[in-house]
């Protein structure tokens, strides 16, 4: 396609991106280095039905005032990025001083919420990806050799994963694995421990929610596996055939060469969806056990009755570095090799 | 024919009682938590809408919505039925405005002591109060031979004996779930211990003492006879244990018991569910237990003429004795009327015994907040309690910096 066109073409979407997608992001960026003004607070007398107090109020008319002279906030720099909710560079540095050895220097900042959240979603990020590719392939080639009178309905059981909404998908597991539902009460039978609960212990949480992502997430890898496996040019297939080559041979040789490119835009977006995981932990109602960067953002934007708006976008454009961190040796790989075909 | 002709002769008298209250114009729109008590209080001040537009959301996220939405202008909202923590926010950020000409205008019924008022101003008309109190299986604690309880300490001793009889294997429930709910447990039990979450005069967080360890501690002692999934468990999810019949003793919502007691589930549980006074904790005089109010509020943000309406409406309700008699079961209600009855003894215990409010401080949330999501590791044995303060009082810290209230 000429350049020409080219542009014409991507001009209507590259606009929409903008709009949508770039101008939200530099607003967030700019929000992120502000923090509320200073408060100015009264002392009142307030009354209830239980009687009267004297206590503090937030005095509207001033801060009013301040409000329409800085709109946006008191500028704060990177302040909130570095503050004990954030990077913590400040509590590190102590740890790293005050403790003796590494191991209680590493509990200590795994103990701060950021660093918390960071690694419980690098963890599922590192288990759900390449399971998911994996289960996704061999889901794949097996609905791809069994007989073609009963791959639809096959295909359609295999994909409802992805049909459910993720929260119904979780809430249904989350019974199951009750201490009374039908997975947890069995579980503790077996293992004959009445106190074992599933949504108690922290690491058997984190299984959970890392299981349902794998069931959740496969299909999407077993669509786009399927539908490139029907790419597969059959002609050196039944060459290695006659050759005598082994089914998994085949696999490794032509099949998996054929549909690498694939194989890296399905891991690819894995990756980022996997970097936002955020449903299942609400579903599993497992904020007590697992935190993930998204959830914090959600925690700074709802659940305090006061909106934390610098923390949020601050997280946010984390967020959004991490992804890029963990894409960037896809990407470089993919555009050296765009750079070598050309 | 008999619901027939009852529901006739409510028609009738109701058309009578409901004539002097005819608003002609102005939409009202309501968000508002969603327990029963609520949900009768919005259609009694349904009944008087005229022909005003009349809307209403009941939800459970209530207070996630309420900030954003009342911020729009105009407001999504007419009017926000608050509590004394859910109206911080929205003092904080100017959203609801004075009540004061339309109590003087419209508000007749309304007595003085529902009055909010906060510097002066009327901010707020209460019509319920709420706060946590025991719930007991009287035929568990016979056959036992225990004693009501009356401190946490007895509470503990009482769960461990159901427990090694054999009868049941967790006897005690709370809303113990990560978040809200676990620091609102937190918050009774610091303050039935005589702590003070700020020091005096500042936002200056005051978790991290003596007081605060032994709350914690008699909060881990209490989830050790729980449901090993209590951090997941909210109110709703304990009624259901304790309607199922796996719990002997619970700390649950006054505005709760309606739904506890009602015609729904085993008789025999239902009979034999009893109801007393919040429990006090480490020798302290004053229960574990906080003491709320619900009442509305009105948007700043919206018309005037959706004020009025909106407030004739919902006094309408604040004042109305027939509906504080037909739904006496439901909430302790505060207006004018209210004959308490056998459900309505946990908040009037509170009230006698001394309870506080909850405090109804600007940087509060961000307390309760912090609290709600550090003192999980605690709980789940992974941290000390001196180290859960310490990091509560740190999350708040920066919270609050931010925030601008240190």
């Amino acid at each position: 396609m000429p350049n020409k066109t080219f542009f014409w073409f991507f001009l209507p979407t590259g606009l929409a991106m903008v709009l949508f997608i770039g101008l939200p992001i530099i607003s967030t960026g700019v929000q992120s280095f502000y923090a509320q003004h200073d408060q100015v607070v009264k002392e009142v007398k307030k009354c209830d039905p239980f009687g009267c107090t004297v206590s503090i109020v937030v005095d509207n008319e001033e801060t009013t005032k301040i409000r329409e002279a800085k709109p946006l906030g008191k500028f704060n720099g990177f302040g909130t990025y570095v503050d004990r909710n954030h990077l913590a560079t400040e509590e590190i540095k102590k740890f790293w001083n005050e403790t003796e050895t590494f191991g209680e220097f590493v509990d200590q900042v795994t103990n701060l919420p950021f660093y918390k959240a960071l690694i419980f979603t690098l963890t599922y990020c590192i288990f759900v990806t390449p399971n998911v590719l994996l289960l996704g392939f061999i889901i794949a080639l097996s609905l791809n050799a069994i007989s073609r009178k009963i791959r639809g309905p096959l295909i359609f059981g295999t994909i409802l994963p992805m049909i459910v909404t993720p929260l119904v998908g979780s809430l249904v597991l989350f019974w199951m694995i009750d201490s009374q539902g039908i997975i947890g009460a069995n579980i503790q039978n077996l293992m004959n421990d009445p106190y074992l609960s599933l949504k108690s212990s922290k690491t058997l949480t984190w299984i959970t929610i890392i299981i349902y992502g794998i069931w959740h997430h496969s299909p999407f890898a077993f669509v786009v596996f399927y539908a490139a496996l029907q790419t597969v040019p059959q002609e050196p297939i039944e060459a290695a055939i006659i050759d005598g080559a082994s089914r998994f041979q085949r696999i490794k040789h032509i099949v998996l060469p054929h549909i690498y490119p694939v194989v890296t835009f399905v891991a690819l977006i894995s990756l980022m969806d996997n970097f936002r995981v955020f449903e299942p932990i609400i579903g599993f109602s497992a904020e007590g056990s697992a935190q993930s960067l998204s959830w914090l953002i959600y925690d700074n934007l709802v659940n305090e009755e006061v909106i934390l708006f610098g923390s949020a976008a601050a997280t946010s454009m984390m967020t959004i570095i991490g992804i890029a961190i963990l894409l960037a040796p896809v990407l470089v790989r993919t555009w050296k090799e765009f750079k070598t075909a050309r | 024919m008999r619901k027939i002709l009852v529901t006739l002769l409510f028609l009738l008298f109701g058309t009578s009682a409901y004539a002097d209250c005819n608003i002609k114009s102005g939409s009202i729109n309501i968000l508002a938590n969603d327990f029963p008590a609520l949900r009768t209080f919005v259609e009694t001040s349904k009944q008087c809408k005229g022909s005003a537009d009349f809307k209403v959301t009941h939800s459970s996220e209530h207070n996630k919505i309420a900030v954003p939405a009342l911020t729009a202008n105009p407001s999504e909202f007419s009017a926000r039925i608050a509590a004394n923590s859910s109206i911080v926010p929205l003092m904080n950020q100017d959203l609801i405005r004075p009540l004061d000409d339309l109590v003087k205008k419209y508000g007749k019924g309304i007595q003085d002591s529902q009055l909010i008022t906060i510097d002066g101003k009327v901010m707020a008309v209460a019509f319920m109060a709420n706060t946590q109190h025991l719930y007991y299986r009287e035929d568990v604690l016979k056959d036992l031979g225990i004693a009501v309880p009356k401190t946490y300490e007895e509470v503990v001793a009482a769960s461990e004996k159901i427990r090694s009889s054999g009868k049941m294997q967790y006897p005690y429930a709370a809303a113990y779930k990560a978040g809200w709910n676990l620091a609102e447990e937190f918050v009774n039990m610091y303050i039935g211990h005589g702590g003070e979450f700020f020091k005096s005069g500042s936002a200056e967080p005051n978790v991290n003492n003596a007081k605060g360890v032994a709350t914690l501690n008699m909060l881990k002692k209490l989830s050790e006879l729980s449901n090993p999934d209590y951090l997941t468990h909210d109110s709703e999810a304990i009624k259901v244990e304790w309607e199922s019949g796996n719990v002997a003793l619970m700390t649950l919502w006054a505005s709760r018991s309606g739904t506890l007691l009602d015609d729904e589930g085993d008789p025999n549980i239902t009979k034999a569910t009893k109801l007393t006074g919040p429990a006090t904790v480490g020798g302290g005089n004053i229960p574990a237990a906080t003491l709320w109010w619900d009442g509305f509020t009105l948007a700043k943000n919206r018309s005037d003429a959706d004020a009025e309406a909106t407030f004739r409406a919902l006094a309408h309700a604040a004042s109305n004795k027939k509906m504080v008699a037909d739904a006496a079961d439901q909430a302790v209600w505060l207006v004018e009327g209210f004959v308490p009855g056998p459900k309505s003894i946990g908040v009037i215990e509170a009230v006698k015994m001394g309870a506080k409010p909850y405090p109804m401080l600007p940087q509060m949330g961000l307390m309760h907040g912090a609290l709600g999501s550090e003192i999980v590791e605690f709980l789940q044995g992974k941290e000390s309690a001196e180290q859960a303060l310490k990091d509560v009082e740190a999350a708040y810290t920066s919270k609050a910096k931010e925030q601008g209230f240190l």
